[in-house]
């Protein structure tokens, strides 16, 4: 039974944040987990590459369950003598349900299935959002999602080149800002496209986030190729009475978010109506204003006074697409294209973009290509014409700089083919 | 009816997707959902939310680490069920939240939680991630389980953590800052839109395991799958297909050894940490913007990453003493200009913060407006 020497991770015991080194120490001496040196064997391998400053896990092979090319990813050890205990440590993708909100009993029945079945490891979540089961042997991978799906009533999540698995914020659950039901939306599309979540089709990954308003809680506009963020195109609601009790100190500026610190006393002028950031309220000593028209939503004011002012009645989400990290084009937030849709379950408007955008870059995209760089190689103006989207001033930030117009030959009077004796008739060479 | 080895497709059960987010909600919760009026932060870490109809959440966030074993799940459960009726949710950026509906039960909850220690002495539950404060920072899996990472990613931000645990229970800086972590340029999570984000790179060329190269991969996709074109075809002295790298050309991305496992390029001093900071996410005043680079290479430093530790300590306390309320980490920076952002910090300036890569002249100054 591996009780390892890890004098540097056993540095990291100490100091005050919760220390991952000593939680594993106590699965690898109290835990009921079938892979009993796992843990051990894990702090081993990890404590060898803090020695050597390099990496000991190999590239993952192919592993996964029956008629899934997604939710697991292979992983092993390039040390498997000293480490047996993780000579196979292959990640298990469990969908997470909606906003990472759990019953305990359902989180204890996880937690046995994964006693059962690995290495009494996780992460509480993985950043795509998943809940990763981290650390298990092949032979464990069909008895687990079997009982997964007949116990738990649960499925895996994604991996690889198709849909991963979508995310969204906890949105009108518990957030007054919420524009739409992140959650329902989540869920719904989640559900639709369980075969493209499970099967890679695609060129590449694609990411579904959902973000209830422009504060974006899950950050959809960074890491998500379509991203739904909550708007509304109506006026913001404003309680007079609410504002003058902000003023008059009665309600803590921005929730007491800044009550750490002295700031001196909430000035609406000076904390508000000046950092508008397109100077559209004012404020005359009792009564607030909004140009409404000329709002952008930005959520500073209601941020700042979240009891007196409210998000319009008439919500919906802005869908944006093409967010991704670095690789391999270099990062790309994603772009405006549907500045206002509504968002009502069964979605049907928003199934009806995503399928269009889909054919597109599954007959267009190069291996490996995410749906932003092609975008970038094909241009917007094909991706809207792919999406049966009219252009829109608030789809750019500027109008293009340079002159450099590529115009198609139905666009200009005559076609393009010209005589060139004609030419000559009048122009001597 | 267990699984049976023998007929594993008998009575299989696909593609039925997540559990519904409804079965997991508090009544209060459920009760309330879509009718939220407003929220507040008592005290750090801790929310209520007030629903029209006057009823009320608490939610008492804790930080966690995203490694997480079951016997600490299992701990969270006990907690979850003496005070919260069994309801508890994680965020986004892998705090524990436990939701409380019975506000008679937040304080021994707030105490119970305080009193709980791992026998190596750090807290389990610390209090905090709320408002203007550092939260926990989201990362990726390092050492601890991926085959690409310049770094380790759990330890090096246990040790920032440790380093502003301060900022993490308490909501005394401009604004809120977000500090990320991704162990190579894969990027596993958005910290190319942080506050503050440590980053992973490696600094070599890869290595060709010619001898194994062309049974491992395809060598076609590692060729199409460098972005600088900087892979061709080669052959060994023995006739073997192999590969050949244009080191000159290398921006030491990782991609080919992401295609093909004969291509390490991790290393012992090649590979570390870059510190970027002024992104964010929010459309909050101003809009989302990319983090930039500001120390191109930190050495690897375990087990405490002192110097990583230190940067980020420095660039918190600098901008906390000199922004101004709402003001986010780039928004700071912009405001009194990157050259003031570098002598206020005490940060070098080399030749590697400068772009030279495509797009890189729409960050070079067209203008004769700067500070001296
Ligand atoms: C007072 C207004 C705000 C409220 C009520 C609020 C609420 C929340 C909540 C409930 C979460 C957890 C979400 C989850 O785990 O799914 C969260 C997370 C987050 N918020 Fe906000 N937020 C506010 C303002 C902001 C602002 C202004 C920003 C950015 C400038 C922001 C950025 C984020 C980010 C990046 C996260 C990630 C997750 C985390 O810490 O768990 N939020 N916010
Ligand atoms: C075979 C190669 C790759 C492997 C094994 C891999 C592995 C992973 C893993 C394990 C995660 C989940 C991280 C976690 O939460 O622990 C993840 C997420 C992610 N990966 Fe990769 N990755 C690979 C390639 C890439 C590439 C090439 C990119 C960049 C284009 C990339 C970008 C991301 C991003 C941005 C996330 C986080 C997504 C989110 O937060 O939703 N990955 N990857
Ligand atoms: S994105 Fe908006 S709606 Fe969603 S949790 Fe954040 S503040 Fe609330
Ligand atoms: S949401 Fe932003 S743009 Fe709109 S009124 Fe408020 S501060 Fe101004
Ligand atoms: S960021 Fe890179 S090294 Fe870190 S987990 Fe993701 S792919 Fe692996
Ligand atoms: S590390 Fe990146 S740039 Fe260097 S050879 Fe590999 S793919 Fe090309």
């Amino acid at each position: 039974m591996g009780k390892r020497n890890t004098p540097m991770l056993d540095e990291l015991e100490k100091g005050p944040w919760p220390s991952f080194v000593s939680d594993i120490k106590q699965q690898a001496e109290k835990g009921k987990h079938i892979l009993k040196e796992a843990p051990a064997d894990l702090l081993g391998v990890m404590e060898l590459s803090y020695v050597d400053k390099v990496t000991h896990w190999k590239h993952g092979g192919i592993v996964g369950v029956f008629g899934y090319g997604g939710g697991i990813i292979g992983r092993y050890c390039d040390q498997p003598q000293a480490f047996p205990g993780v000579a196979h440590f292959h990640t298990v993708r469990v969908n997470q349900p909606s906003s990472k909100f759990y019953t305990t009993k359902f989180l204890r029945s996880l937690c046995e299935l994964w006693e059962k079945h690995g290495s009494g490891l996780t992460n509480m979540h993985g950043s795509t959002g998943d809940i990763v089961f981290l650390g298990t042997t092949t032979d464990h991978l069909e008895p687990l999602f079997f009982e997964m799906t007949h116990e738990l009533n649960q499925d895996l999540g994604g991996s690889g080149s198709n849909l991963r698995t979508p995310e969204c914020c906890l949105g009108q659950s518990r957030c007054e800002f919420a524009c739409y039901d992140t959650q329902e939306a989540c869920d719904n599309l989640t559900h639709e496209y369980q075969d493209e979540l499970h099967r890679p089709a695609f060129p590449y990954k694609f990411k579904f986030k959902f973000d209830g308003c422009p504060n974006g809680c899950v950050a959809s506009i960074a890491r998500s190729d379509m991203s739904f963020i909550g708007t509304w195109r109506d006026d913001i609601r404003i309680d007079q009475a609410a504002v003058k009790a902000y003023v008059g100190g009665e309600f803590a500026p921005n929730a007491g978010a800044y009550s750490g610190r002295d700031w001196g006393k909430f000035d609406i002028q000076k904390e508000v109506i000046d950092r508008c950031p397109t100077n559209c309220m004012s404020w005359d000593g009792s009564k607030l204003e909004i140009n409404n028209r000329e709002c952008v939503r930005c959520m500073h004011c209601l941020n700042v006074m979240p009891r007196a002012l409210r998000k319009g009645l008439d919500t919906g989400a802005s869908i944006l697409f093409g967010a991704k990290a670095p690789i391999l084009e270099g990062a790309q937030m994603s772009t405006l294209t549907v500045p206002f849709i509504k968002m009502e379950s069964p979605f049907d408007e928003a199934k009806e973009l995503v399928e269009k955008v889909w054919d597109w870059w599954m007959e267009e995209g190069k291996n490996r290509e995410r749906l932003g760089e092609l975008i970038q190689r094909k241009s917007f103006q094909e991706f809207l014409r792919v999406c049966e989207l009219d252009p829109d001033p608030r789809m750019v930030d500027e109008p293009r700089s340079n002159p450099y117009i590529f115009w198609k030959e139905e666009e200009v009077e005559g076609g393009w083919t010209r005589d060139i004796d004609a030419f000559r008739a009048k122009h001597q060479r | 009816m267990p699984y049976d080895p023998k007929e594993p497709l008998k009575d299989r059960i696909t593609d039925i997707g997540p559990r519904h987010y409804g079965e997991f909600l508090p009544p209060v919760i459920k009760n309330n959902k879509g009718k939220w009026l407003y929220h507040e932060i008592p005290q750090p870490g801790v929310l209520v939310h007030v629903a029209e109809s006057g009823e009320k959440i608490f939610s008492v966030r804790v930080g966690g680490c995203r490694l997480m074993s079951v016997e600490h799940l299992k701990e969270i459960c006990d907690i979850a069920d003496k005070y919260c009726d069994g309801y508890l949710r994680f965020t986004t950026r892998n705090n524990i939240e436990f939701l409380v509906q019975d506000e008679s039960k937040l304080k021994p909850l707030i105490d119970d939680l305080k009193s709980r220690k791992f026998e190596g002495g750090s807290n389990k539950f610390p209090i905090g991630g709320t408002g203007a404060g550092v939260t926990n920072i989201v990362h990726t899996q390092g050492w601890a389980h991926c085959h690409t990472p310049a770094i380790d990613a759990s330890g090096v931000v246990k040790a920032v953590m440790d380093g502003i645990y301060d900022q993490f229970g308490s909501m005394k800086l401009p604004a809120p800052v977000r500090v990320s972590l991704a162990c190579c340029l894969n990027m596993c999570g958005a910290v190319h839109c942080s506050d503050i984000a440590i980053l992973g790179i490696h600094r070599k060329p890869p290595m060709v395991d010619s001898e194994w190269i062309d049974k491992l991969c395809e060598l076609p996709l590692a060729i199409a799958a460098c972005p600088t074109g900087a892979i061709k075809p080669a052959k060994t002295a023995d006739g073997k297909k192999s590969l050949e790298v244009n080191a000159e050309r290398c921006m030491f991305c990782g991609n080919c050894y992401t295609m093909c496992a004969a291509m390490p390029l991790a290393d012992e001093v090649g590979s570390g940490i870059a510190i970027l900071v002024g992104g964010k996410l929010s459309n909050r005043m101003t809009k989302p913007k990319f983090s930039k680079v500001v120390i191109p290479f930190i050495p690897n430093e375990p087990p405490r990453w002192p110097t990583t530790v230190a940067a980020v300590k420095n660039i918190l306390d600098v901008y906390s003493k000199d922004a101004r309320k709402y003001e986010r980490l780039g928004d700071w920076a912009e405001r009194i200009g990157w050259e003031r952002f570098f002598e206020k910090t005490n940060i070098p300036f080399t030749h590697h913060l400068i772009d030279d890569y495509r797009f890189a002249y729409t960050t070079w100054r067209q203008s004769t407006q700067f500070k001296f």
